[in-house]
């Protein structure tokens, strides 16, 4: 059990001082009320703003632990709030959230058969889709913002179970399901020996292509769910905006949970960490009355920090300067 | 006057064709080259000569030293010790670009070339005339054809070299290299993937290099292309010079012993320990079995308790009928049985599914998995044969891990432990652990005891025995044919892609096995006497 926690631990104190430093800026930042059977405070506002990044995280980390990525993810947010939209008012949550949800798998298992059967190289094979989605979203919406006000898919967005926001309990929910499944079969064995060597697993006997096939499926999925709860947020669908750029948050969250881009050991948890580093930094920018403009340049020296500690170059170069100081 | 004139230039080109083509003249000569990588002695104190004007050849096993050698001398890695001289003046380049400008070119059997630009760009890549900083296409292009043309090849430079064949990519490269006034040129495997016609074209080329008093260095495994075209050849073996002969002087069946490093003498009796062990009924078996341009169709029976051992040189296919049995390259004919009974082994999957295992020569790359546990290694093809749905608990995988650990004696004993870390030997260990945990009816083993130091060495030897001992049917496969012969009750003999010929019981010897490597093909008269 050691080393499992020693290996959170530069995330969780991310975390933490990043909190603090939320704290410093805004002296309310702990503070929690209830009002309407829901709980309310900027702590809750980060997990609730981080709840979509977090489900896209879920499924990205899968599917880098394969040595893969899913760029494809904010298109298909912004295809399956289209469709959730467009059809609550006149078919019911059952229809809408069906439709949303089959064509995030659709779009997963186009990404997915383009990586794993066709054997095209990840990065450009959900290019493909991160181009095309939103355009089919615009197709969908027919270019407006498609508003709704079915009750049922409205509480998807802001309602509580049991004091806790829908779509936290949604990504709570999410990545049980996903940690039951893959930690609970081989699967997850499985997804770090594809990653930390395809060709070694495929001779050892495991269908690597089913599995890549699976991991995007499931990303898709996860990105669907994502689309819908920001979807529901605002009631209404913006084929334009939704999930714009929500696809580089995903993926910063799972480098900084720890799993490297090279593919290999992965962590839900830690990914889920990752998600919220990101959101506690959006919302400490936001509180401390800094234009948000600041908050593009902060990620970015984040991702690049992250970047250095895990490039080997780096660790040698730091190493041998070490070294040299002796 | 016109007639001093035209002396003058005979004179001048006599003096040329003197000081180039002289046949005695050394052009290359290495001197006492060393070169460590850690502990790995990768070449000790080497010497080689290149005269001017001929087609050397420069052969050995995996691990001979022959890459490590030309990197050395084109100054890809810095040596540890000897000289280096070209035409009489030492040179040490420290990169190989300007090993190219001290006149020694290396083509490698990757061309290294840019498959998306024209035939004449990558001939002048980097030196294309210019005119007031432009460049200048049609003279470009009209020099391209004519350097070509010396070569015998008329392509049109203006296309893309992807375009063409593999050969003329090769020429191209070379053509740029002589272009480039090399006096040296190192071809590193050339023919590998050419076709006989290709060949042909490739080696006119050499022929005429060499008439033009060029040192040709010529790598490769291919034996009928060395007494084809070779004047002398140079045999390196771990890392050591074995000698240099001139073709002419060498028969086959020596050449053979050299890279291989066996005396006749010392291989009579070495099976005496060879028990004789009682095959059990056939478990696995291949009837023309084979895929186009891989390996040619092949009749195998596999019978349990039997080891199957494939000798063969480099390049022969021994490798290529491991892939095949195994389903990691698909067949195109024949078929495959299982007890008896038909089977498709269209992937590894498959294999594993009808109790297949294969430990791969290529550990690091195709073996282990260096980020997992030394138990996740070993649980993994048991894990992917049972499928996602039926996982082992931790406490199984530690059990298995440990038993494993404990009967292979794998060191250190800590299942935790990233594979990465462990020594080869130890690697090797649990790659066998990670298919015995499958209970296999065959395992294939590929060079088993590669880069494995020499206490280990004996150990995975003793390990294959009691495997088979336990009914298990081995496919293995070694370049060391003394190995081969202690372990193997049969041995097949591979050549060109193509099963040859099978000893048996006592005909297993080293002497039979390196007659038969010697006797296929063109040099069937000589090995008969042998």
């Amino acid at each position: 059990m050691m080393p499992r926690l020693q290996r959170g631990l530069p995330q969780i104190i991310a975390l933490l001082v990043i909190l603090a430093i939320d704290r410093a800026v805004s002296p309310q930042f702990f503070d929690l009320r209830m009002q309407d059977g829901r709980l309310f405070g900027s702590l809750i506002d980060v997990l609730n703003r981080g709840a979509p990044v977090a489900l896209l995280a879920l499924g990205m980390v899968l599917v880098i632990a394969t040595r893969g990525i899913d760029l494809s993810v904010g298109a298909v947010m912004a295809i399956s709030g289209a469709i959730a939209a467009s059809l609550a008012d006149a078919h019911g949550l059952p229809i809408a959230l069906t439709a949303a949800l089959g064509a995030g798998l659709l779009c997963g298992l186009w990404n997915g058969f383009l990586v794993a059967v066709l054997g095209i190289q990840p990065i450009v094979a959900t290019l493909i889709l991160m181009v095309a989605g939103r355009g089919v979203a615009q197709l969908i919406t027919e270019g407006r913002i498609v508003t709704f006000t079915a009750p049922d898919l409205v509480w998807l967005g802001n309602g509580a179970v049991l004091g806790v926001p829908a779509p936290v309990a949604i990504v709570l929910g999410m990545l049980i399901v996903t940690g039951a499944v893959v930690r609970g079969s081989a699967l997850g064995l499985l997804i770090e020996a594809t990653g930390g060597n395809a060709r070694a697993s495929e001779l050892a006997g495991i269908g690597t292509r089913a599995m890549i096939l699976a991991v995007y499926v499931w990303c898709g999925l996860c990105a669907a769910l994502a689309g819908v709860i920001a979807a529901a947020d605002i009631m209404g669908a913006d084929a334009n905006n939704a999930g714009l750029w929500l696809e580089l948050d995903a993926i910063l969250a799972v480098v900084i949970g720890g799993t490297s881009l090279f593919g290999g050991r992965f962590s839900l948890v830690l990914a889920m960490v990752g998600a919220l580093i990101i959101q506690a930094m959006n919302t400490g920018i936001l509180l401390s009355g800094y234009p948000p403009e600041f908050n593009l340049l902060v990620k970015a020296a984040v991702v690049l920090v992250v970047l250095l500690l895990q490039s080997p170059r780096f660790a040698n170069a730091g190493a041998m300067l070490g070294r040299a100081r002796q | 006057m016109p007639g001093v004139r035209v002396d003058a230039n005979v004179g001048g080109s006599d003096a040329g064709m003197n000081a180039s083509s002289d046949p005695g003249s050394a052009l290359l000569e290495v001197r006492g080259l060393s070169k460590s990588f850690g502990t790995l002695r990768a070449l000790q104190e080497v010497d080689f000569t290149l005269r001017a004007g001929e087609i050397h050849a420069l052969l050995g096993e995996n691990g001979a030293g022959k890459s490590t050698l030309i990197k050395a001398v084109t100054g890809v890695f810095p040596r540890d010790a000897g000289i280096v001289r070209l035409g009489g003046a030492e040179v040490a380049p420290r990169s190989a670009k300007a090993a190219v400008d001290a006149g020694i070119a290396t083509v490698y059997q990757e061309v290294n070339l840019l498959q998306n630009l024209s035939v004449a760009q990558n001939l002048y890549l980097g030196r294309q005339p210019t005119r007031f900083g432009l460049v200048r296409e049609a003279e470009m292009r009209r020099s391209a054809a004519a350097l070509l043309a010396e070569f015998d090849l008329h392509i049109d430079v203006a296309e893309p070299l992807g375009s063409y064949s593999v050969a003329v990519q090769h020429i191209t490269a070379i053509a740029r290299a002589v272009d480039q006034s090399a006096r040296v040129l190192i071809l590193d495997e050339p023919t590998a993937s050419l076709d006989r016609h290709e060949v042909e074209i490739l080696f006119a080329v050499m022929r005429k290099l060499a008439q033009r008093g060029i040192g040709v260095i010529f790598v490769t495994h291919f034996l009928d292309q060395v007494y084809e075209i070779c004047d002398r050849i140079t045999v390196l073996r771990n890392g050591r010079l074995i000698g240099e002969r001139a073709t002419a002087e060498l028969p086959r069946i020596e050449l053979i012993r050299m890279m291989l490093g066996r005396e006749l003498a010392e291989t009579t009796s070495e099976r005496a320990a060879a028990q004789v062990r009682q095959a059990g009924e056939v478990c696995a078996s291949f009837a023309d079995y084979g895929k186009a341009g891989y390996v040619a169709p092949f009749n195998l029976s596999l019978r349990r308790g039997e080891v199957v051992g494939l000798a063969g040189l480099l390049g022969s296919g021994r490798t290529e009928t491991a892939r095949l049995v195994f389903g990691a390259e698909r067949a195109d004919s024949g078929s495959a049985s299982v007890e008896g009974k038909p089977v498709r082994l269209q992937s590894p999957r498959d294999a594993v599914a009808h109790g297949f295992g294969y430990c791969p020569e290529e550990r690091k790359t195709e073996g282990v998995i260096a980020d997992l546990t030394v138990r996740e290694n070993i649980v993994l093809a048991l894990q992917a044969k049972r499928g996602l749905a039926r996982p082992l608990s931790r406490s199984e995988q530690d059990e298995i891990a440990m038993r494993f650990i404990r009967l292979l004696d794998i060191r250190p004993p800590e299942p935790e432990r990233p594979i990465g870390l462990l020594s080869g030997g130890n690697q090797q260990k649990v790659l066998l652990a990670r298919w015995l945990a499958t209970s296999p009816r065959l395992l294939v083993l590929d060079e088993p005891t590669r880069g494995i130091d020499v206490g280990a060495h004996a150990e995975i030897i003793r390990l294959i025995r009691e495997l088979c001992d336990d009914g298990l049917a081995l496919l293995v496969i070694s370049s060391e044919l003394d190995e081969i012969v202690t372990y193997s009750d049969r041995v097949i003999v591979l050549r060109d892609r193509s099963h040859i010929d099978e000893l048996e019981g006592k005909a297993i010897d080293v002497s039979n096995i390196l007659a038969a490597i010697a006797a296929a093909g063109t040099a069937g008269a000589e090995a008969g006497q042998a």
